[in-house]
């Protein structure tokens, strides 16, 4: 099969979606597709916090080593969802680790490149913001559920 | 599905002359006791006398650990085996606890079944298109109520019918129920998702809440239903985020949980607004007034 230009591929992620034209081809400047082998790492602990990756295909583990219980994963995102958030803040470093659970396509954006357009034209900027926030609401409202550790806790002798 | 009423009464059959008054438990014995995980067992009870009672999919009994108390457990059982009752019970109170611990030869006590069960009238076409997904929504040992039905879906799916998609949560893979019975159901036609709370590098299934499954999970939302059961607040966070992919809040149904102690609408106990849950309930569709009553703090 033919592959899409970038503008079409990243308008069809649920990130994305919905964006003016000239928007679209605006972050399809910084884009690239990115396949992952599963077990392979997207980001690392501590690394710089450069790129920005939308999910097409696969399941992303985001792990976190602990040196008693080994890598423990955190949480799990699929197609449509985003991994990475660190590169939109200083000092763009990357405080998860983000595994590959299956043969991962993604779309990766340069964190760099977004941050400059989106600091040159505000309705970049602004739009960018509003969708990213909306998806960092829904991974803190889900955070909070899981903190309320609903599935009881209790003993069978 | 349920009407709007003010609480009333009793006003259920009075017991006839020489049937078994509705308080008072008939005996069982356990024939087998399986350990699901380390705060959940199930048991399978047989009647001492007579045959074992018949039930509908999401009904519950009134269990008797004798000495202890009595509680409302669902059955997990398939409505349609004949077999001995199956109770599927989480270790959380004394007498939950006292349930659980019960080994095989013991004797319970049994009142039910009661409560509506769920409505599966959606998919054999009463109520709506014949073909229509149902999306079934599990949280921790929410799963058990909801097992019956996911068998009398799979016989429905394989007669023609919609899709079946079970989506279940839970804490740890450890707490998974009825794990090797999954695999059965995808052999079957189902989509099955797991997720977890927390997990180990060697759990291949997914990490996060069980809200998390249904924007990916494939469904038609305008051509579906939903049976959820779970923590009240997993709930209503699924019901949010099924109505936020589309599906209409009347397509949405939830088995609630309260204090039931006499299953029968007498004592008052398990009063939800206008409803008795184990004579009303304990399924309800999530449209109407369940939205409003369930966040409620003073109920």
């Amino acid at each position: 099969m033919r592959d899409l230009p970038m503008d079409v591929l990243i308008s069809r992620h649920p990130l994305l979606a919905g964006l003016p034209n000239d928007i679209l081809l605006l972050l399809a400047g910084c884009a690239r597709n990115v396949p992952f082998h599963a077990g392979t790492l997207l980001l690392s602990e501590g690394d710089t916090a450069d790129t920005f990756y939308l999910i097409r295909r696969g399941r992303v583990g985001i792990e976190v080593h602990d040196p008693r219980r080994g890598r423990v994963v955190v949480e799990t995102v699929g197609p449509g969802s985003v991994v990475g958030w660190s590169w939109l803040f200083p000092p763009y470093r990357w405080h998860f680790d983000a595994r590959a659970i299956d043969e991962v396509g993604t779309i990766a954006l340069d964190g760099a490149c977004l941050r400059t357009k989106a600091e040159a034209d505000p309705v970049v900027g602004y739009e960018l913001m509003k969708r990213l926030s909306n998806v960092l609401l829904e991974r803190l409202q889900a955070t909070r559920v899981r903190l309320l550790d609903l599935y009881g806790d209790g003993k069978v002798s | 599905m349920v009407t709007e009423k003010s609480v009333e009464p009793f006003r259920g059959p009075i017991p006839e002359s020489g049937s078994r008054h509705p308080l008072l438990p008939t005996p069982y014995r356990v024939v087998k006791r399986v350990v699901e995980t380390d705060t959940v067992v199930t048991l399978f009870l047989e009647a001492l006398e007579g045959g074992n009672l018949t039930f509908r999919p999401g009904q519950f009994n009134m269990l008797t650990a004798f000495g202890v108390g009595e509680i409302a457990v669902s059955i997990s059982g398939d409505p349609l085996d004949g077999g001995p009752i199956r109770h599927t019970i989480a270790s959380v109170g004394a007498v939950s606890h006292a349930l659980c611990s019960l080994r095989v030869g013991s004797l319970v006590g049994v009142r039910g079944p009661f409560g509506n069960g769920w409505d599966l009238t959606g998919v054999t076409g009463m109520a709506g298109s014949a073909t229509q997904d149902v999306v079934v929504v599990a949280g921790g040992v929410g799963l058990a109520p909801l097992r019956p039905a996911v068998l009398e879906l799979l016989k429905m799916k394989e007669e023609g019918r919609g899709r079946v998609v079970v989506l279940i949560g839970s804490r740890s893979p450890d707490q998974v129920l009825f794990k090797e019975e999954l695999d059965v159901w995808r052999t079957r036609g189902a989509h099955v998702e797991v997720t977890v709370d927390r997990a180990d590098a060697s759990w291949r299934g997914s990490v996060g809440v069980v809200t998390s499954l249904i924007s990916s999970a494939p469904f038609d939302p305008h051509d579906a239903f939903s049976l959820v059961c779970g923590p009240e607040v997993m709930m209503r966070f699924t019901a949010r985020a099924l109505l936020d992919k589309g599906m209409h809040e009347d397509k949405i149904q939830l088995s609630l949980e309260r204090n039931m102690q006499c299953g029968i609408g007498w004592c008052g106990h398990c009063q939800l607004g206008p409803y008795l849950l184990c004579r009303d309930g304990p399924v309800f569709p999530y449209g109407g007034r369940l939205a409003e009553l369930l966040a409620k703090r003073e109920l």
